[in-house]
């Protein structure tokens, strides 16, 4: 019963877009260039929205030939008619499936790249390598549908290192800055050591299970109903640490802050919205696999936690608008790993859903305020803007709002169904539920910090000339704030039951009540206003008081204000040795004394052995014709003697030949 | 026909031939005027075209004599060419010495 919906063209027209843009761009009126750029994602999202509507709308019940009104039964599964790799006994196809999961994923992915490539026109409209840009944006968006769409672990890998590949090009999309280069390096590094536990769990699911293809392991899981730990712990582990990876989580998540170098789009888009969030959704796709794995879960649910608590921690001490911002998303993000790692799947997708909102309106809004400020990004200049940027100003607050889970806002609800979920599993629950609020209180906290810095008080720098940002980039900044405020109204309750057939009943460990959820989201409001009020104390009426905070515990302001030195850490513990052992061991003894000495030694011969034979070369044609002669005299002689040598078969059969017919 | 069913032995032509050919080589070797030394490339094709047509007679074969043909047809389009290659050197250099024609010298 399931009509075409062309899935298969969702990735291919950011693929054409890329294409073009990126072949023929600079040669191209710049009004086609944004045409081509914005027309690819439009017609991703509308197919996109197709498939939803078309999957939404249920057949009127006894109606076998409605056609084309009938639901489209999800998953949905698209596959190219070309197999793929056939290696043995393993196969794996170019199948794309679509289903109540991927879905949803996709909705978030090209809704709001759809948003912000309007709001790139904008933003990137003086700069020289607008064509560019946009080609990169449109690679992003390719291998992202990937992502979401594959239906296999290799598919899905080949979109992971896609999305990696287009996150690197636009960190460093100004690469004359060599800190940009840099951050774009540094991303894509410390993404391989993710990548490599990602490929490592999907060797071993291949060895497992014989199958890549996300419905047969689950098929597989299914038919040994005693699989349990072991193997499936590490499996998962090692898709964690991919996760980990790519969604910024600790260890790993010291690239994402640096990856700020690049335009603020690409931080609302690949960097808050939809990349980093790839993790989650890997885990809430393969959470059959963890489900299996009760320490896998508590492994993902502490790395959650300690993230959400360590980022927030960092948040409160940074200058960087945008450093701000990304210390913000890594905490949320942490935040998404605790619901998937106390196996609540569809809050996690739903909180991915909400802070796709608003954490691409607040970058969305930063970069505004930059674009306003003359590419000023510290806070510390800015204040006063509130008058300045009406638009911004209250776009920017509906978007506070929604990350310290205002009552009726977005990341109310997501927020909230997450905290409660970790609450009902046991005592480690609890204790992820109260780190969780703590992080909701330095949540609020930042975020009003930030918002207090930024639009009131008095201007600090007085020769700036802050104008509201063209309409182009208005527009998205509205649209984002109306899905910030009201994202969440969709309701825990039916996105759990819509999500279901994807990821499973979210199971607690202890029953829940509605008392008890309702006490928990007066906690959680009560712990976010306090930030609030904090923030207001600290940053609004008395301005100075931060400064003297600082002063009195100035190891402790030191220690968060660099960050916990963990990249100075990193930087003496892993890649000072690394480098050592390349440049020293590597380097010089194996590289240049080794391989080099051999290429050397090989070199010498020829060459010697060339100065000896270049005699011969004379130039003199005479001396040539008389080696020529001199050859041909040689083998005459040489085959009247051959009689007086009859072991020499082959002369005397040469002898013997023509005189035999 | 007739005269070579004669008295005339086999080993003579042989003979013959191996004398042309020597004497191209010798030419070849020792002048040092380019056109010398062409004609001494014609003089060593004609001794081997003499061994062939020699000894296809002797076998009744027709094959050594289509195969001269083919050497004289390339001789001609030899001379063609080389003769070309040879103004085409003296314009350039002035000179028909072969030993003071070795730009591919090292």
């Amino acid at each position: 019963m399931n009509e075409h919906l062309h899935i298969w063209l969702v990735p291919l027209l950011p693929f054409v877009g890329f294409l073009l843009n990126g072949i023929l761009g600079s040669r191209l009126p710049r009004r086609l260039t944004t045409t081509i750029g914005i027309l690819a994602p439009l017609g991703s999202l509308l197919l996109v929205l197709n498939a939803a509507a078309g999957s939404m709308i249920s057949a009127p019940a006894g109606c076998p030939d409605c056609g084309s009104v009938s639901a489209i039964s999800l998953p949905y599964t698209e596959n190219c008619p070309f197999p793929w790799l056939a290696i043995g006994p393993i196969h794996v196809d170019f199948s794309l499936v679509l289903d109540q999961l991927s879905l949803v994923m996709l909705l978030v992915v090209t809704g709001v790249g759809f948003l912000i490539h309007v709001y790139s026109v904008g933003y990137m409209r003086h700069d020289p390598g607008y064509a560019r840009f946009f080609s990169y944006l449109n690679l992003f968006l390719f291998f992202m549908t990937v992502l979401v769409l594959a239906g296999n672990v290799l598919l899905m890998f080949v979109g992971w290192e896609g999305v990696g590949l287009a996150s690197y090009l636009l960190i460093g999309f100004w690469f004359q800055k060599k800190t940009a280069a840099d951050a774009g390096k540094k991303a894509f590094i410390v993404n391989r050591i993710g990548d490599f536990g990602f490929l490592i769990g999907i060797f071993l699911l291949l060895t497992n299970f014989g199958t890549l293809t996300f419905y047969k392991i689950n098929v597989g899981l299914a038919l040994g109903p005693t699989m349990h730990g072991g193997i499936l712990t590490v499996i998962c582990l090692c898709l964690l640490v991919g996760a980990a990876g790519k969604s910024a989580q600790l260890p790993l998540y010291v690239w994402l802050p640096d990856a700020m170098e690049g335009p603020t789009p690409v931080s609302a888009l690949i960097h808050a919205a939809t990349m980093v969030t790839a993790g989650v959704y890997m885990i809430a796709r393969t959470h059959f696999l963890f489900d299996r794995s009760p320490f896998a879960l508590a492994v993902v649910a502490i790395v959650g936690a300690a993230t959400a608590l360590f980022a927030a921690t960092i948040g409160l001490a940074q200058n960087d608008i945008k450093r701000v911002l990304a210390y913000s998303t890594i905490s949320q993000l942490g935040y998404m790993f605790l619901a998937c790692g106390v196996a609540a799947y569809s809050a996690a997708i739903f909180h991915l859903v909400t802070h796709a909102f608003f954490k691409a309106l607040l970058f969305l809004g930063a970069g505004s305020v930059i674009h306003a400020m003359g590419d000023e990004q510290d806070m510390r200049k800015m204040g006063g803007l509130r008058e300045k940027l009406p638009v911004t100003f209250w776009t920017m607050t509906a978007a506070v709002l929604a990350i310290i889970g205002f009552p009726g806002f977005a990341a109310f609800f997501s927020k909230d169904a997450i905290l409660y979920a970790a609450f009902l599993q046991g005592t480690l629950g609890k204790i992820l539920w109260f780190v969780g609020l703590v992080t909701a209180l330095l949540t609020a906290l930042y975020m009003f910090r930030l918002w207090y810095m930024t639009f009131f008080g008095e201007t600090r720098t007085p020769d700036a000339n802050p104008h509201e940002c063209p309409w182009s980039m208005r527009i998205p900044l509205v649209i984002l704030a109306i899905l910030s405020i009201c994202g969440g109204w969709i309701g825990m309750e039916r996105l759990s039951n819509y999500l279901a057939r994807s990821v499973g009943v979210h199971r607690a460990a202890n029953p829940g009540s509605i008392g008890l959820e309702l006490l928990l989201t007066l906690a959680a409001v009560a712990v976010a206003l306090e930030g609030w009020l904090i923030a207001d104390k600290y940053y609004r009426r008395r301005p100075e008081r931060p400064a003297e905070l600082a002063a009195a515990m100035p190891g402790g302001y030191k220690l968060i204000a660099n960050k916990y030195y963990i990249d100075e850490i990193y930087g003496a513990v892993i890649v000072k040795p690394l480098l050592a052992l390349s440049k020293y061991i590597l380097g010089w003894i194996i590289d240049t004394a080794i391989l080099g000495g051999t290429a050397w030694l090989l070199a010498g011969i020829a060459t010697f052995t060339g100065m000896i034979l270049q005699r011969w070369q004379s130039g003199n044609l005479r001396s040539y014709a008389a080696w020529l002669a001199a050859g041909a005299v040689a083998v005459l002689i040489f085959l009247l003697l051959s009689s007086h040598w009859p072991y020499l078969d082959f002369a005397i059969a040469w002898r013997g030949w023509p005189l035999k017919r | 026909m007739t005269f070579l069913h004669s008295d005339v032995p086999l080993n003579w032509y042989l003979l013959l031939s191996a004398v042309l050919f020597s004497l191209g080589v010798i030419g070849f070797l020792i002048k040092r005027n380019l056109i010398t030394v062409f004609m001494s490339i014609e003089l060593m094709l004609n001794a081997v075209n003499l061994s062939f047509v020699t000894f296809a007679y002797q076998w009744n074969a027709v094959k050594g004599q289509i195969f001269v043909f083919f050497v004289m047809m390339v001789a001609a389009a030899e001379a063609a060419v080389g003769l070309a290659i040879i103004i085409a050197v003296f314009r350039a250099r002035a000179t028909l010495a072969v030993d003071r024609i070795d730009l591919m010298k090292l």
